[in-house]
């Protein structure tokens, strides 16, 4: 049990999740973080469908490593990537169709998020398929984290609803309070990233 | 032909990959510190586009969709694998050509020019199309015909350019300006985008 949360793996699970994020130290999957952020259920339903692409990904890239000829290796890990995204596209699909059908495209753009290529190439490639697993969730639970942010900031702002129960009292209205439209629309996701980068890397090079 | 001019016209200004959808963020933060390095990343998206998306559409109509292939039969779900599979070997093919006619341009490109392969900008283009060609014949964004599909790749490519260019130029002069330590490089070039973004919303009303 303990070589199983030994320190490197510890490591491997937490890192991605603060001092290595992906969108904000990395700069990766930024096309998905943009777009689907404008409510925070979507931005939930996402973060956790790479959660789970990315965490099994790793897995199967892991176990089959050493049996892909690295020639061809980047279209082995498409074709797994493609299927897992398929899969959970059908299930997204069946349960929850109403989000499948706000986050339209981008569950299939999830095969061209960088989050995923990047891990199975720099971690899945070279280890064991349990420290694989933790990275693949850390990884997408720093994805989630992020998206989760942006998309409470722009639904709790741009139209006064958390998970779609409204949040602002009464008498805020009353007093002259309105809905900031300006949340709603496409650009200002790219504002508020910026902003949560910049807070990130401030904060963090305190510690530092 | 005035549909097709309409799509193409379109897909430049107000469905624009970067501004109104995010797509091929990745790179294009990644590759946009000098004008030249970005204008052949963005001629080689524009080609690569110009390429997949006919070759999808013509997939999606004679494989792919409901009734093509066998009568009876919705194979839409193979989508996002076969998609994948084509731009893939694609962009290996630019990717030789580009090699062998200009060698300037493929070092200049490095390691972006295979990565073109898993830019969401080429594979949103396909999924959009996909999405388009089951809208009705009367919507502004129907693509009914090969004609529309090069029309919609060329327009988006050339949106795609557009934005990387423009952005490029004012990531050249921003260098020489006084910006605050930790929002430096990533935390700013966010925030530049956005207001391009914003400026780019001027023309989503526009009616063609």
């Amino acid at each position: 049990m303990s070589k199983l949360f030994s320190e490197e793996n510890k490591a491997a699970f937490s890192n991605p999740l603060n001092l290595n994020n992906p969108i904000a130290i990395q700069v990766l999957g930024i096309c998905s973080a943009l777009a689907v952020t404008s409510q925070l259920k979507p931005a939930i339903v996402m973060g956790l469908s790479v959660t789970v692409i990315t965490a099994f990904s790793n897995v199967i890239i892991s176990l089959i490593r050493k049996s892909i000829p690295n020639r061809i290796r980047i279209i082995v890990q498409l074709v797994v990537v493609a299927t897992l995204v398929t899969i959970v596209s059908q299930l997204l699909k069946a349960y929850v169709y109403d989000v499948s059908v706000q986050l339209s495209v981008y569950v299939g753009l999830i095969i061209t998020n960088c989050i995923l290529m990047g891990r199975l190439e720099a971690f899945a490639m070279q280890n064991k398929p349990w420290p694989s697993l933790l990275d693949g969730i850390g990884n997408g639970l720093g994805y989630a984290w992020v998206l989760i942010v942006v998309g409470f900031v722009r639904e709790l702002f741009g139209f006064g609803t958390l998970l779609g129960y409204n949040v602002i009292p009464k008498f805020l209205t009353d007093w002259g309070y309105t809905n900031n439209g300006m949340m709603v629309m496409p650009a200002m996701s790219l504002i508020i990233v910026g902003c949560v980068i910049w807070a990130h890397r401030s904060i963090n090079k305190e510690e530092k | 032909m005035e549909h097709m001019l309409s799509l193409f016209v379109r897909s430049i200004f107000v469905d624009n990959m970067i501004f109104a959808f995010f797509l091929g963020m990745c790179s294009y933060l990644a590759v946009s510190k000098t004008v030249k390095t970005a204008f052949g990343l963005g001629i080689a998206v524009t080609f690569v586009l110009l390429v997949t998306v006919p070759v999808d559409y013509a997939l999606q109509t004679y494989v792919l969709g409901p009734n093509a292939l066998v009568e009876g039969v919705d194979l839409t779900f193979l989508a996002f694998i076969l998609f994948i599979a084509v731009i893939a070997g694609i962009v290996q093919l630019v990717e030789m050509i580009v090699e062998r006619f200009s060698p300037s341009l493929y070092a200049s490109l490095g390691i972006f020019l295979p990565l073109i392969a898993v830019n969401c900008a080429i594979m949103g283009a396909s999924l959009f199309m996909q999405q388009r060609v089951t809208m009705e014949p009367t919507n502004a964004q129907f693509i009914g015909g090969f004609g529309d599909a090069i029309a919609y790749a060329l327009g988006s490519g050339i949106g795609w350019l557009l934005a990387i260019v423009g952005l490029a130029a004012i990531r050249e002069k921003m260098a020489y300006t006084d910006v605050p330590k930790p929002l430096q490089g990533l935390g700013i070039t966010f925030i530049t985008v956005g207001l391009m973004a914003l400026a780019f919303m001027c023309f989503s009303g526009l009616n063609i």
